[in-house]
């Protein structure tokens, strides 16, 4: 087991840059998320710690080691991969067994091992199956049972859920992190699917064109994105565009909105806020009970009705605001209704305008 | 609705008639027709068209018994099968994997253009082609004398060597295209998934790629071996006086000596040897694919 380590890593495809100077710790035991929209290079990203691919410049290290022009085969690292990539030519035992034969361990060691990762991922009965007689999450588990047997270094994980349902897919969520805190595997997790990476991982680091957008604890990132990117591939958000007054913005109306957490930035320059929509309070009186909330007042173009939630869409100067509100059942607002909004400063992040917005 | 799904797989069939009566009539007048032909010829004493008396008989699978020289014969094809799948798996194997995992877009294409290329060239121009390179003096004779320094004399016409390069540069495209098809069946990440647990490449061949495209394999040695030992045409130019084989024997009596009878015999005893070899091979087959 081991942390690894990457830094200024860069690899370009012809003039296509698919990682661009990115760096990143990954803590010895940690489970990391790479998140980010397709041709972010977070799989990129994962190839080059895998070394299916050499870095242009940068640098790898697994456990101190420098790792970066070590080809895949004596890395010493597990992978599971998206279609699982099981050998059809042999049983569930035969391919979880593959890793330790290859390497010429004893057949007695070897039986045994095998059984254990077997019973670890809770197959221990069908290791004479065929995996085209297994369903899909039982794949995924002898994928992950033959990543792991061989007592890797540190376990990578390509979006390895994307292709079970979605009930099956939170069981394996589940079963994915109790295994790896079991074994207490340094674990890395390509994954698109930011609830994904919100529900399993201790931190999580965005990615996008090549370049790290965010890096840290799901609650920070979700709590205080740095961009407007992050705040709104990680969850919801409405962002409101302005000048900054140093502490907040004000918009295009004059309407000032304060922030409690984000950027420290020069006053008069542009600048936005995000807010997320469950931090929103909605109601139809005037009166205030908190003189320090942010006020809105608007207008409700739709409602749409989740059961345990409703969202609203309140339409307010040619900007449409999302706000999400638990099914107490007191709160009954109709489409059309003008309504006000309030949310307090600390639920407000300052964003530096930057020029890869769009 | 029972009702309309009969009647649709009922229509079903008689809009599938029109599509296989084609090749099921070509099949019968061309294959099936002329084979039975040759089965009744088998079993004559003379060719009728000559006019003369014929009657049954079964002399003529009698000779093959009687003569060892037909054992003989039969034995060298069947060798000279095994030794030309073998040369055609050595040299198209590697060929099919490098076409199906290492070349990509457009040089793929040129690559498996250059594989079909034997296809459309006549057969009998591409015997010729070989016997002006391999003869004394001939294309490979020169070309070596020019870049060795010493004096080397090659002539392979009319040898055993010269009927085996022939035969394999004819039927190499076969093993390429099917093991070509099985290979690139298998997908890159298994070959990756092998290499992320530690397999080097010879142990990812051995365990995980050769037993994959092992239809392939079967497939094409199938399609060496079976026309290989009835082969005539490239024994008898490429091979001179040693090209004697159980084909070209068989050739004879059609072509030379006009028994058509006996060459109608030799040819389905060969026919049941190949199809006895088959048969005992195909479950050791089927195991290892």
């Amino acid at each position: 087991m081991a942390g690894v380590q990457v830094a200024n890593l860069s690899r370009s495809f012809g003039a296509h840059k698919a990682l661009d100077d990115v760096s990143i710790d990954f803590a010895d035991g940690g489970f990391y998320a790479l998140l980010g929209p397709s041709g972010s290079g977070k799989t990129t990203l994962l190839r080059q710690i895998a070394g299916f691919d050499f870095p242009d410049s940068g640098r790898i290290a697994i456990g101190g080691e420098s790792v970066e022009r070590v080809p895949v085969e004596k890395r010493r690292i597990g992978m599971v991969f998206q279609n699982y990539a099981l050998f059809p030519n042999m049983s569930v035992a035969d391919n979880v067994a593959f890793g330790l034969s290859v390497r010429g361990e004893a057949k007695a060691t070897i039986a045994s091992e095998v059984q254990r990762a077997l019973d670890l991922v809770q197959l221990g009965k069908l290791g004479a199956r065929r995996p085209h007689q297994l369903s899909g999450g039982q794949r995924q588990r002898v994928a992950l049972a033959r990543a792991i047997v061989t007592k890797p270094r540190v376990l990578l994980l390509d979006e390895p859920l994307g292709a079970l349902d979605k009930a099956l897919r939170v069981d394996m969520q589940i079963e994915l992190k109790r295994i790896q805190r079991e074994i207490g595997i340094t674990t890395i997790f390509v994954t698109h699917d930011q609830e994904e990476a919100l529900t399993m991982s201790d931190r999580i680091g965005i990615l996008r064109d090549g370049r790290l957008v965010q890096e840290g604890p799901p609650e920070e990132i979700y709590d205080k994105p740095k961009s407007e990117f992050a705040a709104t591939f990680l969850g919801d958000a409405n962002i409101l565009r302005g000048e900054t007054t140093g502490t907040g913005i004000r918009l295009a109306d004059g309407t000032a909105i304060a922030a409690g957490a984000g950027a420290t930035l020069a006053a008069g320059a542009k600048a936005s806020c995000a807010v997320r929509p469950e931090r929103i309070r909605i109601g139809t009186d005037s009166g205030t009970s908190d003189p320090n909330a942010n006020m809105l007042r608007g207008q409700i173009s739709k409602r749409i009705f989740a059961g345990n939630n409703s969202t609203y869409f309140v339409d307010r100067d040619g900007q449409t605001i999302k706000v999400i509100v638990q099914n107490t059942g007191v709160e009954k607002l109709a489409e059309g209704q003008k309504v006000v909004l309030r949310w307090s400063p600390e639920s407000t992040v300052l964003i530096a305008a930057s020029q890869d917005m769009d | 609705m029972a009702g309309q799904v009969v009647t649709g797989s009922r229509s079903g069939l008689r809009s599938a008639l029109p599509l296989l009566l084609p090749a099921y009539l070509w099949l019968t007048v061309a294959i099936f027709l002329p084979l039975s032909a040759m089965v009744f010829f088998s079993f004559m004493t003379e060719l009728p068209l000559s006019g003369r008396a014929w009657s049954f008989t079964l002399d003529n699978y009698a000779t093959f018994f009687s003569q060892g020289l037909y054992w003989t014969l039969l034995l060298a094809s069947l060798r000279l099968g095994l030794e030309v799948t073998l040369w055609c798996v050595v040299i198209g194997y590697p060929a099919a994997y490098v076409l199906a995992k290492v070349f990509r877009g457009r040089s793929r294409e040129a690559i498996f253009l250059l594989v079909i290329l034997p296809f459309w060239s006549n057969g009998l121009v591409r015997i010729f082609s070989w016997a002006m390179v391999l003869r004394e003096g001939g294309i490979l004779d020169t070309a070596l004398n020019a870049v060795l320094p010493f004096k080397i004399n090659i002539d392979l016409m009319y040898s055993y060597p010269a009927v085996i390069i022939g035969l394999v540069h004819s039927y190499v495209p076969y093993m390429v295209l099917t093991c070509y098809l099985t290979l690139q069946a298998i997908d890159d990440s298994l070959i990756e998934a092998g290499r992320s647990l530690g397999a080097s490449r010879l142990q990812m061949l051995k365990r995980v790629i050769i037993p994959l495209s092992m239809p392939g394999l079967v497939a094409g040695a199938a399609l060496i071996f079976v026309p290989v030992v009835g082969s005539f045409m490239e024994p008898r130019i490429l091979g001179g006086r040693t090209g004697t084989f159980y084909g070209t024997v068989i050739e004879d009596q059609f072509v030379a000596v006009f028994n058509w009878p006996l060459g109608a015999a030799l040819s389905f005893i060969l026919l049941a040897v190949v199809l006895v070899i088959l048969a005992l091979a195909s479950p050791v087959l089927k195991r290892v694919a």
